[in-house]
């Protein structure tokens, strides 16, 4: 994957003479010290990272921990006080207002955590604006505007005002509004933590999904150790204005850089987190009782797969057939019914990840996951629990994965 | 007895050479603002003047119907018949003339000094004694420069209740504009906006409630201004008053009054019900 964002040594200090200060830090000076001697505070210091076209990059810490300055220097927000950023190349860093304006338009855009929204404006006007100051012909943006609230999910509010919205709505409208755009890069500082914790697993999941259709690069801020690892293709971890680890999920669960990552990730509530259904995979590839032997092999050759469910008329899982007995089954003439195997563990989708793993470990097969009508919606395999799975026992799952 | 020795500044004479000094240096100025203001004034008095008794208490019907109530509606054109029925009727319309007049310009000057004043903190911190002294100095002082540079008439009223009626707008424009939100300002910034967009698409929408009772405070304060001003030539219901003052005419006195109060009271309740229809959607959304 091409790199589309690249910091170098990129640092923001705050305070009248913000300049003067590098030369302090590069002394070994800490953030308090700085802070006590001369006033300025340390936004962000030397960070360094690249992120990828298309992958979500989040970003975690706790509060005051630089987050946000670091975010917003993306966008110039906060322009920083030293070091480069480059976005597709170029090193935006030194831009011209012009220039600015540009990037701004056209390459980023930003969800805020408290909305951010125009509420002297309709739905449909927040979500056009960033078109309508592109000069954009009227039609032309809100039939664009349309169709991003319907892609949130907002399709008929949109003469509303944001004031007669639930705030989970309000947010969805705040990314209708980055979307509209149609930016390459998504900037989101705590989108969803103003929101309760149901509609916040909602826009979670709804956010990976507009992320699968759209493939933006997203650069997601939480201090919520869960979100960062359910959302995140990879996450940077940051202390006191530094970044103290960057890696995926895994990487980081394996080997905490430090005290204080392995501190975060023990906040893991293991039960409350990830349900089967955050976790599973569609099938791609499911074979019916009355499709018989050569069916399935056909089906497993063509998706690469080594076991295929089996499911009645109405989805019901009836078993599994993986594809040596298939191959053996053919050869000695049996049925489809005579090989499949029965022993395989059926899982509810809101069962929760922590609760699966005994069943993964005891089950030779991927668990089928069903939904409240017994209906098949997919499966897990083992390493798919991985990251629901966030142990105070790090060794435990690394076993676990071995 | 000690009596103050014979010691004396001339801080009077002083200010009365700069006034002649302005008089002389501006000259032009002031004939641009005395042909606005009378341009202004004419209009729209012109207007009242040509609308038929009946349509005009119509518009003060629809007007506290839509932004209050329909009782409200009923009331204010009672109010209006009443005046009407004092003999007060073309006295009203150029009363209304007048403060209307002033409350236009001084939105139209007051409203981009706020705006500069919140962009410009050296800007504010220059304007903000002027704008105390402007509000402090009894009224009636305004009416000496008034005079001196437009003359007996209208129009000095108008200049004088200006400048007393000004610092609200000014002072709640820079209020709101400061007060917009500073993460839906990030928003728009983040969206490329220039600064002019800003200002006209976000800022501006977003203070404008807050302008409004700044227009109201305006609105009521030119009002108020109407009696002093007539003492420099100004028309209307102010003129009366002072009539019956002189004369110690208490009916025509009170009449006038209550017609100024009647006014008033639906100034009042309509600009604030405007500020409320604006206020509806812009609660802090969180
Ligand atoms: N405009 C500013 N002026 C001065 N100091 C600032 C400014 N913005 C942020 N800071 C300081 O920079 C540090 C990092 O703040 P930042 O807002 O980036 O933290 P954060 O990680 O986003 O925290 P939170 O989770 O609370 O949002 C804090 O010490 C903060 O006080
Ligand atoms: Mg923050």
């Amino acid at each position: 994957m091409t790199t589309k964002i690249k910091l170098e040594n990129v640092s923001k200090i705050f305070g009248a003479k913000p300049y003067s200060i590098i030369p302090m830090i590069k002394e070994g000076m800490e953030k308090n010290e700085i802070l006590e001697k001369t006033g300025h505070t340390v936004g962000v210091y030397d960070a360094s990272m690249e992120i990828k076209q298309g992958e979500i990059f989040v970003i975690m810490g706790l509060s005051g921990s630089g987050k946000s300055t670091l975010i917003r220097c993306f966008n110039l927000l906060n322009k920083p006080t030293h070091g480069s950023i480059f976005i597709d190349g170029e090193d935006i860093v030194n831009y011209n207002s012009s220039q600015l304006k540009q990037v701004r338009q056209k390459k980023i855009a930003m969800v805020f955590q408290h909305f951010g929204l125009f509420n002297h404006r309709t739905v449909l006007g927040n979500v056009e604006y960033g078109l309508e100051i592109r000069n954009i012909s009227k039609e032309k943006r809100q039939e664009i505007a349309r169709e991003n609230i319907e892609i949130v999910g907002l399709k008929g509010y949109e003469e509303k005002y944001p004031d007669q919205l639930s705030g989970g709505m309000q947010q969805r409208v705040g990314l209708a509004r980055a979307l509209a755009n149609d930016p390459d890069i998504l900037l989101m500082d705590e989108p969803f933590s103003a929101l309760d914790p149901l509609i916040r697993r909602e826009m979670q999941l709804e956010l990976l999904d507009i992320q699968e259709r759209l493939q933006k690069t997203i650069i997601f801020i939480t201090h919520d150790v869960n979100e960062a690892f359910k959302i995140g293709d990879r996450v940077a971890v940051m202390k006191d204005g530094k970044v103290v680890q960057v890696g995926t999920p895994e990487e980081i669960i394996e080997e905490p850089a430090n005290d204080y990552i392995s501190d975060f990730i023990k906040d893991i509530d293991r039960s409350k987190v990830f349900q089967a259904e955050h976790v599973m995979i569609k099938p791609n590839a499911l074979v019916s009782m009355k499709d018989g032997l050569n069916v399935a092999v056909k089906e497993m050759e063509e998706n690469n797969i080594s076991s295929v469910f089996v499911v009645d008329r109405g989805r019901h899982v009836k078993g599994i057939v993986t594809i040596d007995d298939a191959i053996t089954g053919i050869k000695e003439k049996k049925t489809l019914e005579d090989v499949l195997r029965t022993d395989i563990s059926v899982v509810q989708r809101d069962e929760y990840v922590n609760d699966l793993i005994a069943k993964t470990l005891e089950s030779k097969f991927p668990l089928a996951v069903v939904n409240e009508e017994e209906k098949l919606i997919g499966f897990i395999l083992r390493v798919h629990v991985l990251s629901g799975l966030v142990s105070d026992d790090v060794n435990e799952s690394i076993e676990y994965i071995g | 007895m000690g009596s103050f020795p014979d010691i004396t500044t001339k801080l009077g004479d002083y200010v009365e050479q700069f006034v002649d000094f302005l008089d002389l240096s501006l000259e032009g100025f002031f004939d641009f603002i005395y042909i606005v203001s009378s341009q202004i004034i004419n209009s729209i008095e012109t207007a009242l003047v040509w609308m038929p008794w009946w349509s005009f208490i119509l518009v003060i019907f629809l007007l506290g119907w839509y932004f209050k109530s329909i009782f409200s509606g009923v009331l204010y054109s009672i109010f209006i018949f009443l005046i009407g029925t004092f003999g007060l009727w073309e006295d009203m319309m150029t009363t209304i003339a007048v403060v209307l007049t002033a409350v236009i310009i001084s939105l139209l000057i007051g409203i981009p000094l706020g705006v500069w004043m919140a962009f410009s903190k050296g800007f504010s911190t220059v304007m903000r004694p002027i704008l105390d002294a402007m509000q402090t100095m009894p009224s009636f002082v305004y009416l000496i420069p008034a005079i001196f540079f437009f003359g007996l008439g209208n129009i000095s009223a108008i200049a004088a209740t200006l400048i007393y009626a000004l610092p609200p707008v000014i002072r709640l424009t820079e209020l709101a504009i400061r007060g917009v939100d500073k993460e839906v300002i990030e928003s728009a910034q983040s969206f490329g906006s220039s600064k002019w967009q800003m200002l006209r698409k976000i800022q501006l929408p977003q203070a404008l409630p807050t302008i409004m009772a700044g227009v109201n405070q305006t609105t009521m304060m030119a009002l108020a201004m109407v009696v002093i001003a007539s003492m420099v030539g100004a028309q209307g219901l102010g003129e009366q008053v002072l009539v019956s003052i002189n004369r110690i005419d208490i009916s025509l006195g009170f009449e006038a009054g209550i017609s100024i109060v009647f006014l008033a009271i639906i100034i009042d309740r309509v600009t604030n019900g405007i500020a409320d229809k604006l206020q509806k959607h812009r609660r802090v959304s969180e």
